[in-house]
């Protein structure tokens, strides 16, 4: 890591007012201040902000302020300056240009995470994750290791753990001295409740949590139904633009059409299909192919019907298949006679027009509240905040539905031992805490045992 | 006068370093202060027990005789934990203190190549870091090309009885002055750790109506994989169980200030596991009562031992104490509990081959590391036996790796984390004991064994016959099926299970947690004999637990796989946290594996080691 890198650290299309440049290395200092025509700045003390001029020979470049990092303190713990430009990519390119010819070199994608994690910044929780960071292709999958997590989040973990703990103590003590009958025994029926209790509380944090995710990184919606039923005219409704072909003749939309609103703080991304039917159109079966998919993909689906027809035979297959899945029947063209049918379905029906926009914003506040993300959005968010911290916390789930299940047979409580360790192991990587003598410490802190 | 290898200590872990040393063809000479006490119990009467019981069963496949002689010399055996799952039974033996050591020091004497020398060794003959031989007491100087040290509780030893501080060994025997300064001299780290053991008391005294007996196993056990029991059921002797009461805690509590613990009197680390009386009372003050057990120490002379009831208040208390107890009223205390500090070295000084990093061909066993109990010294004993063996043959040292043994724990855990505190195995520190088990320590080991010379032809051969029973009795379970005739689907009823489909072969019937081995044969006769019947029964029904256990090693292995060059130089390595490079340096782990399990050095830090041992040693890869 002997190298200077440097790269736009803003969005690299160069939209906005400004971009920010971001160099780290042991020349990073040396390096802008041969293009910087503020002459104090390379003495300057650390974090602190310097105007002046980017500059060539030739010509001035732009009028820029330079932020000062020197290290350890510092983002990759190197010496790191960061240049914010005038927007537009051209400046940027030109001054990102400048210092490569001053001897720094292009970053690689992730490169600055990577230097952070490597000089210790970051404290990647499991050592394996080192070759993935070292793989890894999206600036995403980095900045896993390192978002915080909130301090009641971190309670909560622990009270769990604190649970669990307490029940694997209990059966380590039963295992390591059998003679000491006077302790609980754990057995079948007593580690029942405990087990159950568990399960609620961990659900409960990852439900929060994957709707957490919702509110940073929005919510899918496909919307699904039958050819001409008014799914593009209802993506135009909700995007209250006309993006979507609309027109009488069905099966328009034979593409993936898509658009996205901000709804009280939250991205709704909304993606039009093509209508599902049995079809031998080739064009137009790729599209329901890919509709079926999308549907896959979406948070949510919004199944459209037509008020003014009875159900078709996909159409009831439709109804079918968003059963076990979150779902809005949306009815559509309220305006014209009902000739629909009353649905068998568990699923919220919300009644409508795309033409007189009714039912739209009904149909908006229901997708919020499916995920309930108002009542998320104003109290102190308590889920946890990244993929890996989900799926561990998924994988803990997993483990605690799995001894709940094979508690019901004549497993012995051994085995459950084995199970439960993991769940708890895995919440332990999730805030960090685990270390490895952890459970015979307990053993001895809460037993009394011995010669 | 010189020798391959010497041996100084003749505890369970001195016996076992000089038996397969000696076993193995080297001219072994074993040092101990009194002959009489060589494989001396002078704590608890028992071989055995909750994870112990399991290193004993591994240090017999690996060719030890701790198993084989405690097969001889116990009065009760018994099975814990059958109920609580497969991986977690363990054998406990109730172990004659008359005869076990007897049988041992004939075991030892029928060893050829092997010699036996009273005297107490206080120095080491050194040439360049390397141990050349030892000095005894009274100067007299014997070479040898290596040396094991299993000195046990000798070193420096005191004994604490209130507040009474006597420079003594374990009941009343020498103590070693000066070898522990030497030691520090030659830069050991020495620590002071403390244990304790109750009271002994006349038999004659007892009153035994009072007191709930515990009977051994109904079914014949035995540690060894090559011997057959000797014992018979109904001869075994009984145990009792007591508590303590309201009377006996306000007795302690009153006196406090007079224990050498809560007096102030005591320098040394106690273990957590074998905490004093009072310190349970303090520690769990809502406990109404706690468990005490009786067991006789011999058939041969009438004392029995207090388990539970370990102490350091003064004579007159004990006596107060004891005869505060049900039972135990008019009791003679034959021997007053007592506490004992003694030296120790750092075991982070030791390479897990158990040869120690400060001295070359000098290697220490047993509690001199740290450890307690006769189990884990002997294997740890075993261990040193063999790799000192080893390294005179210009091999390869033996480690075993977590997943192999509980011994193989025991080591890497004294010699990657070190200990506070006298190490006692527990099942709870195996992450893999679903598969580190009573049933299969030979099928783990034995092949290990063989290679390195430790077992004869004659106990490798038992094991091949075993999986060679085992294979068949698999094979005839997969190939045996039961049809469910009326009368059958009966007994299934009768006995409150469900009843199986048509014909189902019987090895899929015993995946099914409900039926059992035993429940099966009152159906169907299955001709295999009993121990391959519940090697079978345990890899069938837990098929699921252990191949996801087999999973997990595979995760282990791969960081275990990654080696750490000797000539490492943490130095030149980057960005390593400096608490993580310092223990790095002072430990020196074999592999990443080791590594990762040091406190203090976090992912992070091991991710730069990885990284760095990337570019730096596989260049080529």
């Amino acid at each position: 890591m002997n190298t200077t890198i440097a790269a736009i650290s803003t969005n690299n299309l160069g939209i906005g007012a400004i971009n920010i440049i971001r160099v780290s290395g042991p020349e990073a200092v040396d390096i802008v201040s041969k293009i910087f025509s503020n002459k104090k700045f390379s003495q300057a003390p650390s974090h602190t902000i310097h105007y002046g001029f980017i500059t060539t020979e030739k010509e001035k470049i732009d009028e820029v302020l330079v932020m000062l990092m020197r290290a350890p303190k510092t983002y990759t713990k190197e010496d790191v300056v960061e240049i914010n430009c005038h927007g537009g990519s051209i400046t940027a390119n030109k001054i990102l240009e400048l210092l490569y010819d001053n001897g720094a070199v292009p970053a690689e994608p992730g490169e600055f995470t990577k230097r952070a994690f490597l000089n210790g910044r970051i404290n990647l929780l499991e050592a394996e994750s080192i070759e993935d960071l070292l793989e890894a292709k999206n600036e995403n999958a980095r900045k896993m290791a390192m978002n915080g997590l909130s301090g009641k989040t971190t309670t909560l973990i622990q009270e769990l753990r604190e649970k669990m703990v307490e029940l694997l103590a209990n059966i380590e003590v039963n295992i390591d001295y059998p003679e000491y009958i006077d302790e609980l025994q754990i057995t079948k029926e007593n580690i029942s409740p405990v087990l159950k209790e568990i399960k609620n509380k961990l659900t409960k944090i990852v439900e929060e949590s994957q709707n957490g995710q919702f509110i940073k990184n929005g919510i899918t919606i496909a919307i699904i139904g039958r050819p001409n039923v008014g799914k593009s005219s209802l993506l135009n409704a909700l995007l209250e633009e006309d993006k979507a072909i609309v027109t009488d003749i069905s099966g328009t939309t034979r593409d993936i059409v898509e658009g996205e609103i901000l709804y009280k703080g939250i991205n709704l991304k909304f993606i039009d299909t093509a209508g599902i039917r049995e079809t031998n159109d080739i064009v137009e079966k790729i599209g329901v192919q890919k509709s079926l998919a999308m549907k896959q993909k979406a948070d949510i689906t919004i199944l459209v019907l037509n008020n003014n027809e009875p159900l078709t035979q996909e159409e009831k297959e439709l109804l079918k298949s968003i059963e076990n899945q979150k779902a809005i029947i949306f009815i559509n063209k309220i305006d014209l006679e009902p000739k629909l049918e009353t649905l068998a379905t568990s699923k919220k029906i919300i009644k409508g027009s795309t033409l007189t926009k009714n039912g739209i914003e009904e149909l908006k506040q229901e997708i919020i509240n499916i995920f309930s993300l108002e009542d998320m959005s104003y109290k102190d968010l308590t889920y946890l905040s990244n993929t890996r911290q989900i799926s561990l916390a998924k994988q803990a789930l997993q483990n605690i539905d799995h001894v709940i299940e094979e508690n019901k047979k004549d497993i012995p409580v051994d085995m459950l031992a084995i199970e439960l360790r993991e769940a708890w192991e895995n919440l332990g990587q999730i805030i960090g805490e685990a270390y490895e003598d952890e459970l015979v410490d307990n053993i001895f802190k809460r037993f009394c045992l011995g010669k | 006068m010189k020798y391959d290898i010497i041996v100084v200590g003749g505890g369970h872990a001195g016996i076992e370093a000089s038996h397969i040393a000696a076993f193995k063809g080297h001219k072994t000479l074993l040092i101990t202060m009194n002959i009489k006490n060589i494989g001396d119990m002078p704590c608890n009467p028992s071989i055995g027990g909750t994870a112990k019981g399991i290193i004993v069963r591994e240090v017999d496949a690996l060719g030890g005789i701790m198993g084989r002689v405690a097969d001889i010399s116990h009065f009760q055996i018994k099975m814990l934990n059958n109920s609580k799952g497969p991986a977690v039974r363990s054998l406990r033996a109730q172990a004659d203190k008359t005869t076990y050591p007897k049988n041992m020091l004939k075991a030892l004497e029928n060893t050829p190549n092997l010699s036996i020398l009273e005297g107490t060794v206080e120095d080491l003959i050194l040439e360049k870091n390397k141990v050349k031989g030892v000095v005894l007491q009274d100067g007299q100087k014997i070479l040898a090309d290596a040396v094991i040290l299993t000195t046990g509780t000798y070193l420096k030893a005191n004994i604490l009885i209130g507040s009474e501080n006597t420079p003594s060994g374990p009941h009343g025997e020498k103590r070693s002055n000066y070898l522990s300064d030497n030691l520090k001299k030659y830069g050991f780290t020495i620590q002071r750790l403390k244990t304790g053991t109750p009271q002994r008391i006349k038999a004659s005294s007892i009153d035994f109506s009072k007191m709930q007996p515990e009977y051994g196993d109904n079914t014949y056990w035995t540690f060894s994989f090559d011997n057959p029991p000797t014992y018979k059921i109904n001869e075994q002797q009984k145990c009792y169980l007591i508590y303590t009461n309201e009377n006996t805690h306000k007795i302690i509590l009153d006196n406090l200030d007079k224990s050498a613990m809560y007096g102030g009197y005591v320098t040394g680390i106690g273990p957590r596991y074998c905490p004093s009386i009072e310190d349970k009372l303090v520690r769990f003050k809502d406990k109404e009562r706690h468990q005490l057990f009786l067991e006789p120490e011999s058939l041969y002379y009438d004392e029995w031992y207090l388990q539970g009831f370990s102490t350091s208040m003064p004579r007159d208390i004990q006596e107060k104490m004891v005869h505060s107890l049900s039972g135990l009223e008019n009791a003679v205390i034959s021997k007053y509990a007592y506490a004992i500090e003694y030296d120790a070295i750092d075991p982070l000084q030791i390479y897990p081959s158990l040869e120690t990093k400060v001295i070359e061909n000098l290697y220490t066993a047993g509690q001199i590391n740290g450890t307690s109990g006769y189990e884990e010294a002997a294997g740890q004993g075993l261990m040193a036996g063999i790799n000192a063996s080893l390294k005179l043959e210009g091999k390869d040292p033996l480690i075993l790796k977590r997943n192999d043994a509980y011994i193989g724990v025991l080591i890497d855990d004294l010699v990657t984390k070190g200990t506070q505190e006298p190490y006692r195995m527990l099942t709870s520190r195996a992450e893999f004991r679903l598969i580190l088990r009573h049933d299969n320590a030979d099928l783990r080991l034995r092949e290990y064994a063989h290679q390195v010379g430790s077992i004869t032809e004659k106990q490798y051969q038992n094991y091949q016959n075993r999986q060679k029973n085992i294979q068949l009795g698999e094979e005839y379970l997969k190939e045996t099926k039961l049809k469910i005739t009326p009368e059958i689907k009966e007994i299934f009823e009768n006995n409150q299970k469900e009843v199986p489909n048509i014909t189902e072969s019987l090895y899929n019937l015993l995946k099914r947690p409900e039926i059992t081995m035993d429940f099966l044969e009152k159906i169907i006769p299955i001709p295999i004999d009993d121990q391959t019947k519940e090697e079978l029964e345990i890899q069938i029904k837990y098929e699921g637990y252990i191949k996801k256990t087999y999973k997990e090693v595979e995760k282990m292995k791969k960081l275990e796989e990654k080696m750490i060059p000797k000539d490492m130089n943490y130095q030149n390595v980057k960005n390593l946290a400096s608490e993580a490079r310092q223990k790095l340096e002072k430990i020196r782990p074999i592999s990443l594996g080791q590594a990762a399990r040091i406190s203090g050095v976090n992912p992070s830090d091991i991710a730069i080691l990885s990284v760095y041992l990337k570019k730096e040693y596989n260049k080529n890869e």
